[in-house]
């Protein structure tokens, strides 16, 4: 009766294999790193990247353990972390602006493991250091900062049509426009509800004044918050990009919050210096005529810079002689899109100006066409040419289109750098956690104590209370931590002191299983079973008791998981996996070596389960 | 080696009134406590900035809080952590004062005393991201109450899930009645310590009452009365719960020694948790279901018919 066929055997034995293969990377530890990666979607991590990587490297006699290519980066393994350091100095310099130089920790586990996708889990920054900010976006300014530009566009409209009104201005969340009289006031209403199909209007009198009250339609107002939120995000990564953090994380919370993690950044006034920035972009005519001329170039080159100019690169390091006279703020973009121009087809960025905004450009390029303009964009008060191209007809309507030599990536990093190039709405930092080198190290060594000290305990405990079923409840155990241990690692999941204390309190709760069992089949025997089935009774009847306390674990664990935050959440995490790994280690694993054992055997006289003690007055159920 | 040996079954439910007795009295003082001196929350709920530096040498005090009083923190709390030479200095909110250069100030004017001091931890917590953990921390502790109510519902009883989480929440304000009574920290880990517990103690209720209901459907043990089975079902399983929270203990005690500071007030809910939950979940939540009323009918019927005999190798 406790025989399990071959192939459950191998099933089990299977599953083992698996759990150590997915463990056994977290105990390579990990090498000092320097990671390089473009840093514009346009620049591609390849094998030419590779060798430039490794060529700068030999140059400067610094010899990597190996260096590595995939998707996004090329990796660069150090013996020392001074040659880590060296190395990421060497490459910043010379690889230039256009690459994120990082240091970074990798693990030192064999290819062949990585290549099966069996790779260490990730530390949390309470075991690594690092900063971790929860951002909050004030979406009350980015929702009045988008009524203050749908009002531009209500004036610039209504003057158009030369419908006449007397007064206009914002009151909160709301544009208030006065009309002189009913006539006039519909006709306005028909002109703003047909240009303007995001307001919601509503009129009122109030003596001998007609007012059209327009607020954002609530769908208008959510759109305003995602687009706010998404733009935040996009310019907070553009810039964490420039810090040289490893692994960012950069993760919209909620509706109107943004987490940030930057795990081994200890510098936590600069990052907060540079998250915190503004970047501004500025749309403004280039001096052709001094451009076109190389004499002039090169006079601005060593320092003689025209009158009235200045010298910008470009993108591509072209100099370029841009007037100071500003033609448009970045303030005044909508909206940009990568797209197609749709008489040639060639790759295009889509540009939506607000209604001042589009009347400036209506101007500009009615007067100038065939010249350049150029888009600048400035950051930490230095300039840069985005894009610089020709005037070929002038530009009605606020939709302005950049084309010409662009490819389809360059079109979506232009379209991201304009609506990049600054914060939507202001942020706050709401939440900040930061965690040094050195309490990080200890974190892993107070973790990876208590866990091990309790283990050991238990273990000792349990072999000599139940003698062989104690060794066999331990094996067990064991297997249910390296279980826990390959699917966190799988998962990919983040290790954090919390998660830690979870994998401890899991090991001290799933060793109930293997009590609830051995306790059972003594007591079996001690009602006078044979030891066949005292297991086979021992196993069965407490399976179904196994299943119900831990499912009522596991619900407090789902909880904890859906309603927790940052290091709750982790702990639940390794609850929940590792009650689910104990149901399944507990009983079958167990079970099996306990089969293996003594499960073939005909006549069992006895099993190893420690001393039965059986009481004189039989049957002590008070029956 | 055999600790339990029990020779016939122990009449705990005819002290049932006793220990519910006994239960009531520590529950009313935890709530008192609770009542009147309240919680002594962690930066995680009020908001505030805590930050831990350390030194090279045993820390000054007096300097750091002179310091700190010249930012015009006169009611930061300095104190020792761990060690004579780590030091965790506590800000409140203060209006006004941007939480992201808070700690760049306190690190510069701490600098000019010893220029060594090693900054190892900040958190700042905004009173909203406070307020909303308070709230979603109530909040996870109700929908596991409700779900481990289904689901023993469920699984055996109305009168058992009721019962059951009477005796769980009781341990759930003791714990909590316990760290107001010795105004320790209450902190996030604290709290999930106390969620995780109120999943594991219903085990002990959930190992009682699979015995109580094997009993029941035992045909043999049809002549034993409700409060025998139940005293019967506690003292079969009375080893195993025992060895069992020993297990855990023993785990959490580990926490305790080597865990420091962060996993000390983590490890300690969960001992007071464990303690209780032996105790109340056995005997507060047995004598529950017996005044309850529970019967035979309510859970053995159709299984017994179903295939008599079937469980007869208890006794």
């Amino acid at each position: 009766m406790n025989r399990y066929s071959f192939w459950q055997y191998l099933l089990i034995a299977a599953t083992l294999v698996l759990g150590l293969l997915y463990t056994v990377p977290n105990f390579f530890g990990e090498v000092p790193a320097v990671q390089v990666q473009p840093h514009r979607a346009a620049l591609k991590a390849d094998a030419a990247l590779m060798g430039r990587v490794e060529d700068i490297l030999r140059k400067g006699s610094l010899a990597p353990t190996g260096v590595v290519l995939d998707a996004t980066s090329v990796k660069a393994r150090f013996p020392d972390t001074d040659a880590q350091l060296k190395a990421k100095d060497l490459l910043q310099s010379q690889l230039g602006e256009d690459y994120v130089v990082a240091l970074n920790l990798l693990s030192n586990s064999p290819r062949w493991l990585a290549a099966i996708g069996a790779l260490p889990m990730y530390l949390g920054l309470d075991l690594r250091g690092g900063v971790h900010f929860l951002m909050q976006v004030d979406m009350k300014a980015a929702i009045a900062k988008k009524v203050e530009a749908t009002l531009n566009d209500v004036r610039g409209n209504l003057r158009e049509k030369r419908i006449q009104y007397t007064g206009i201005a914002r009151e909160g969340q709301a544009i208030v426009v006065r009309f002189r009289d009913a006539a006039m006031r519909e006709k306005g209403l028909q002109e703003i509800s047909r240009t303007l199909p995001d307001l919601e209007l509503k009129t009122a009198e109030d003596g001998s004044e007609f007012r059209i009250v327009a607020t954002l339609k609530p769908e208008a107002q959510k759109k305003t918050q995602e687009f706010s939120l998404q733009q935040n995000i996009t310019t907070l990564r553009n810039r964490i990009n420039e810090l040289g953090v490893a692994e960012p994380i950069i993760q919209q919370q909620g509706a109107d919050r943004v987490v940030v993690q930057l795990p081994g950044v200890q510098d936590t006034a600069k990052a907060k210096d540079i998250l915190g920035r503004t970047a501004t972009l500025e749309v403004r005519m280039v001096d052709d005529d001094a451009t076109n001329n190389p004499a002039v170039i090169q006079a601005a080159l060593a320092g003689q810079v025209p009158f009235g100019d200045e010298l910008y690169l470009e993108r591509g390091g072209a100099p370029v002689l841009v007037r100071r006279q500003v033609v448009l703020t970045g303030d005044r973009i909508n909206d940009a899109q990568p797209g197609f121009d749709n008489q040639t087809g060639e790759p295009a960025v889509h540009i939506n100006l607000d209604g001042t905004g589009a009347r400036i450009f209506h101007q500009v390029t009615r007067e100038n066409v065939g010249k350049r303009m150029a888009i600048l964009l400035f950051e930490k008060g230095k300039g840069e040419v985005v894009t610089a191209p020709v005037i070929r007809s002038e530009i009605p309507g606020g939709r302005v289109q950049i084309s010409g030599r662009m490819t389809t990536q360059e079109a979506h990093d232009v379209a991201l750098l304009l609506r990049a190039g600054a914060l939507a709405a202001p942020m706050e930092i709401i939440e900040e956690r930061t965690v040094g080198p050195s309490l990080g190290a200890e974190n892993i060594r107070i973790g990876f104590h208590s866990t091990w000290y309790g283990f050991a305990a238990i273990s000792v405990y349990m072999i000599v209370y139940y003698a062989l079923f104690g060794v066999i409840s331990i094996v067990a155990l064991t297997a249910n931590v390296l279980f826990l241990v390959a699917l966190l690692s799988m998962l990919q999941a983040t290790l954090t002191l919390p998660g830690m204390a979870g994998i401890a309190l899991t090991i001290g709760m799933a060793i109930d299983a293997n009590v609830l069992i051995n306790e059972r089949i003594r007591e079996e025997l001690r009602n006078g079973n044979t030891p066949q089935a005292a297991i086979h009774a021992g196993y069965d009847r407490a399976w179904g008791t196994i299943l119900d306390s831990n499912l009522t674990t596991l619900i407090a664990g789902v909880f904890l998981f859906l309603l927790g935050s940052g290091p709750v959440k982790g702990f639940a995490v390794v609850l929940c996996l590792g009650i689910l790994t104990s149901q399944f280690s507990a009983v079958m694993v167990s079970r099996a070596m306990v089969n293996l054992y003594y499960g073939s055997r005909r006549r069992l006289e006895k099993v190893s389960i420690g001393q039965v003690w059986r009481p004189q007055a039989n049957r002590g159920a008070g029956a | 080696m055999e600790w339990f040996r029990i020779k016939r079954d122990i009449p705990f439910m005819r002290y049932a009134l006793i220990f519910n007795v006994i239960s009531l009295v520590t529950f009313l003082i935890a709530v008192g406590s609770l009542a009147f001196r309240g919680l002594n929350l962690g930066v995680d709920f009020t908001g505030g900035t805590v930050m831990e530096v350390a030194y090279a040498q045993a820390a000054e005090l007096g300097k750091i809080r002179e310091s700190m009083a010249r930012l015009g923190f006169t009611d930061a709390s300095v104190q020792n952590f761990g060690t004579s030479r780590d030091v965790l200095i506590r800000l409140p909110l203060k209006q006004g004062v941007s939480s992201a250069k808070l700690s760049e100030q306190v690190m510069q004017e701490l600098r000019k005393d010893d220029a060594r001091v090693e900054m190892r931890r900040v958190e700042f917590v905004g009173p909203q991201v406070g307020r909303e953990l308070l709230e979603n921390g109530a909040l996870a502790l109700l929908f596991v109450s409700l779900g481990i109510v289904a689901y023993l519902a469920f699984r055996f009883e109305w009168k058992f899930g009721v019962a059951t989480i009477i005796a769980n929440l009781h341990d759930t304000v003791i714990i909590v009645g316990c760290f107001s009574i010795f105004q320790w920290e209450f902190s996030l880990p604290v709290l999930a310590a106390v969620l995780a517990i109120l999943g594991y103690s219903v085990n002990e209720s959930v190992v009682v009452f699979d015995r109580v209901r094997e009993v029941f459907r035992n045909r043999r043990m049809r002549s034993l009365t409700v409060p025998q089975i139940i005293d019967h079902a506690i003292t079969a399983t009375m080893s195993r719960t025992i060895i069992t929270h020993g297990c855990t203990q023993l785990m959490v005690c580990s926490m305790l020694v080597f865990g420091g500071e962060t996993l000390f007030y983590f490890a300690l809910a969960l001992t007071i948790g464990i303690l209780f939950g032996i105790y109340s979940s056995v005997l507060v939540a047995s004598p529950i279901v017996m005044w309850l009323g529970v019967s035979r009918e309510d859970i053995a019927r159709p299984e017994v018919q179903k295939k008599p005999g079937e469980t007869g190798a208890v006794v």
